[in-house]
């Protein structure tokens, strides 16, 4: 996609910190470009920590650090000073728990990610919004009222905005943290399908407590427990015949 | 066995009368103070509404709003009619009637005339002061709220700007007075002779020198400002803080910087609470006494404060009277009279519609700003 980046990722023996506690030890892992990879696992194992990394979203928070380690997007290595967070982050968008559309018009929510990067001219701006409306599905429900405030969608229609907002700036990977946790069955499907029409062009990597969800949209899932990865395979692999005893008793519900 | 019947009460409830009378001196308290309250706003309409409106066409004596402050002359004519003319208007009357003998003459300082004066010189300084301190508090709680870590040190420095917000008003007029008006460093060719230090700047005559802004309207606004920041900062801090913290993770995840995150995603929606804030801030502004009395305010003064200026910047340096000023003048370096009340009251009267209608303003914009900007 970027000449910079392309959107491989490559994780090399990952500590990370906060403050004393350590929520990620020893994890590597490489995940493929235009393929869903779910991470699954209990509450805490450091999941959601990881996906943070890929687009240093952790940097915000106080006393979090990598220890030891390496993250690599494409060949680069993204801990490294010199790297431009803004840039890095135009390039692997992200999508939260919790659908935050700013209290402003639908057309601005997804403008907001052009005009930070300057893009100021109507034409484009009137056609970029319409196409990151139409990837996330959400075009025909809002085409006739863009000037509305996003407030006054339904929360899946706002998530789904919020997926708009993030495909605006054409990012070549989406990190999901639990995108349908506060969604009902039927904007989960929604959703789920337009990870599936979009999984061509962009690599997804979702965060979800919904193992069924893992199963039917991802092509890799990795498990992770108390901070370590404890498998990753191909998801059909991983579902039907677990290597490891932990996968084995969480998808079972034995526990977590 | 539970027995339903002991549910139903014989006689009062107990602790009845105990709670009675609790509910009782809990409401006669509270309504001791609505009427004292009342009672002061009814002394104030009452004795101020008659000097500012009247009953005829436009209803309000524009006379009082626009003219200058000047001396009033009471006497009675040849004839035994008495007559109040302000300053001028005397000296007019004693040219027309050259010759004729006027008796029992009394003069009343600061009496005749309107508050034109005063009035301009309020909204001067609580324009000033909340110009001042809108960008260094916002400033201040920008930086507190979004960018400094939570350590033992900016604890520290918070709860310092809370206790500024105690300090009496009149130590903050001391304040203003040896710093803004003393010390504070100018740039001028020509140092006073009280300056406490000079440093050449080494372009032409030009020195800086630490001589203060005399008394003037920058130092009134700046020592006005000093005493409003605390309460400016705290509530600003607050109502950006209030802002859900998804705005500012989605923003930055968008590839924001924090700067274009609180420019486009917090600042905005925090406004609303800000200018709450600023409203109590007006008001207290426009009503303290104890901070212009030495910093900025004059009793009498004969132009406006941007008559006979030799360029626009001298406004800043110029003294300016003061509606609180005024009515404490009025009221404490002048013996009380008949004639001199009129006037106090007036003022007083002129200055609660001024806060009125300010806190009103603000109250509509702050209205129209929440219902465009809620989540």
């Amino acid at each position: 996609m970027s000449p910079v980046l392309s959107d491989r990722i490559e994780v090399h023996d990952l500590h990370f910190y906060y403050g004393h506690t350590c929520a990620l030890k020893a994890v590597s892992l490489n995940v493929p470009e235009r393929q869903v990879t779910a991470f699954i696992g209990p509450s805490g194992c450091g999941k959601s920590t990881l996906l943070r990394c890929f687009n240093r979203m952790n940097d915000e928070i106080p006393g979090a650090r990598v220890s030891s380690g390496s993250i690599h997007i494409g060949g680069v290595n993204i801990q490294q000073p010199s790297v431009d967070v803004a840039k890095l982050r135009r390039e692997v968008g992200m999508v939260f728990q919790k659908s935050n559309p700013f209290p402003r018009s639908i057309f601005d929510n997804v403008a907001f990610g052009l005009q930070l990067h300057r893009i100021s001219n109507r034409s484009m701006l009137n056609q970029a919004v319409e196409e990151a409306l139409i990837s996330a599905a959400l075009w025909d429900e809002v085409k006739d009222r863009l000037h509305e405030s996003a407030l006054a969608l339904s929360g899946g229609q706002q998530q789904r905005l919020c997926i708009a907002r993030s495909l605006a700036v054409k990012p070549s990977i989406i990190l999901m943290d639990e995108p349908c946790s506060a969604l009902d069955p039927i904007a989960a499907a929604k959703v789920e399908d337009l990870i599936r029409t979009l999984r061509q062009q962009i690599t997804f990597i979702i965060v979800t407590h919904n193992m069924q969800q893992a199963a039917r949209v991802s092509d890799l899932t990795a498990f992770f427990h108390l901070g370590e990865l404890i498998e990753f395979s191909p998801t059909l692999k991983l579902f039907s015949n677990p290597a490891h005893k932990l996968t084995e008793a969480y998808l079972r519900g034995t526990f977590g | 066995m539970y027995n339903p019947e002991s549910l139903i009460r014989k006689g009062l409830p107990k602790g009845h009368i105990k709670d009675r009378l609790v509910r009782f001196s809990l409401g006669l308290v509270t309504y001791l103070i609505v009427i004292i309250a009342a009672l002061l706003f009814f002394k104030i309409i009452k004795d101020g509404a008659p000097v500012l409106l009247t009953t005829k066409a436009p209803y309000v004596d524009l006379g009082f709003l626009l003219d200058k402050n000047e001396t009033l002359h009471v006497f009675h004519d040849a004839r035994g009619q008495r007559h109040q003319l302000a300053a001028s208007k005397y000296s007019a009357y004693v040219k027309d009637h050259a010759g004729e003998p006027i008796y029992n003459e009394r003069t009343f300082s600061y009496s005749g005339g309107g508050i034109i004066g005063p009035i301009v010189g309020t909204v001067l300084l609580t324009v000033g002061s909340m110009v001042l301190a809108l960008f260094f508090g916002v400033s201040a709680a920008i930086y507190l709220s979004e960018y400094a870590k939570q350590s033992p040190f900016i604890h520290a420095v918070r709860l310092a700007i809370l206790n500024l917000a105690g300090i009496p008003s009149i130590v903050f007029g001391l304040f203003g007075f040896s710093v803004f008006v003393l010390a504070v460093p100018v740039i001028t060719s020509t140092p006073s002779e009280r300056t406490l230090l000079t440093v050449p700047l080494f372009i032409g005559k030009a020195v800086l020198s630490f001589q203060g802004w005399n008394s003037s309207l920058l130092a009134g606004c700046a020592t006005l400002a000093c005493m409003i920041l605390p309460v400016i900062i705290t509530a600003s801090e607050e109502s950006l803080r209030a802002v859900p913290q998804g705005f500012r993770d989605a923003a930055l995840a968008m590839g924001a910087t924090r700067w274009q995150t609180i420019r486009t995603c917090v600042l905005p929606f925090s406004i609303p609470g800000i200018l709450t804030s600023s409203l109590l801030a007006i008001t207290r502004v426009a009503g303290e006494t104890a901070p212009i009395m030495f910093t900025a305010a004059v009793a009498a003064k004969d132009d406006l404060p941007w008559q006979s200026l030799a360029n626009p910047f001298d406004l800043l340096s110029s003294q300016v009277q003061a509606l609180p000023y005024h009515i404490y003048t009025l009221a404490a370096r002048i013996p009380a009279s008949e004639f001199t009340q009129r006037a106090q009251y007036g003022s007083v009267f002129v200055f609660l519609m001024i806060v009125a209608s300010l806190s009103f303003g603000s109250m509509l914009l702050r209205a129209k700003l929440r219902s465009k900007l809620k989540w």
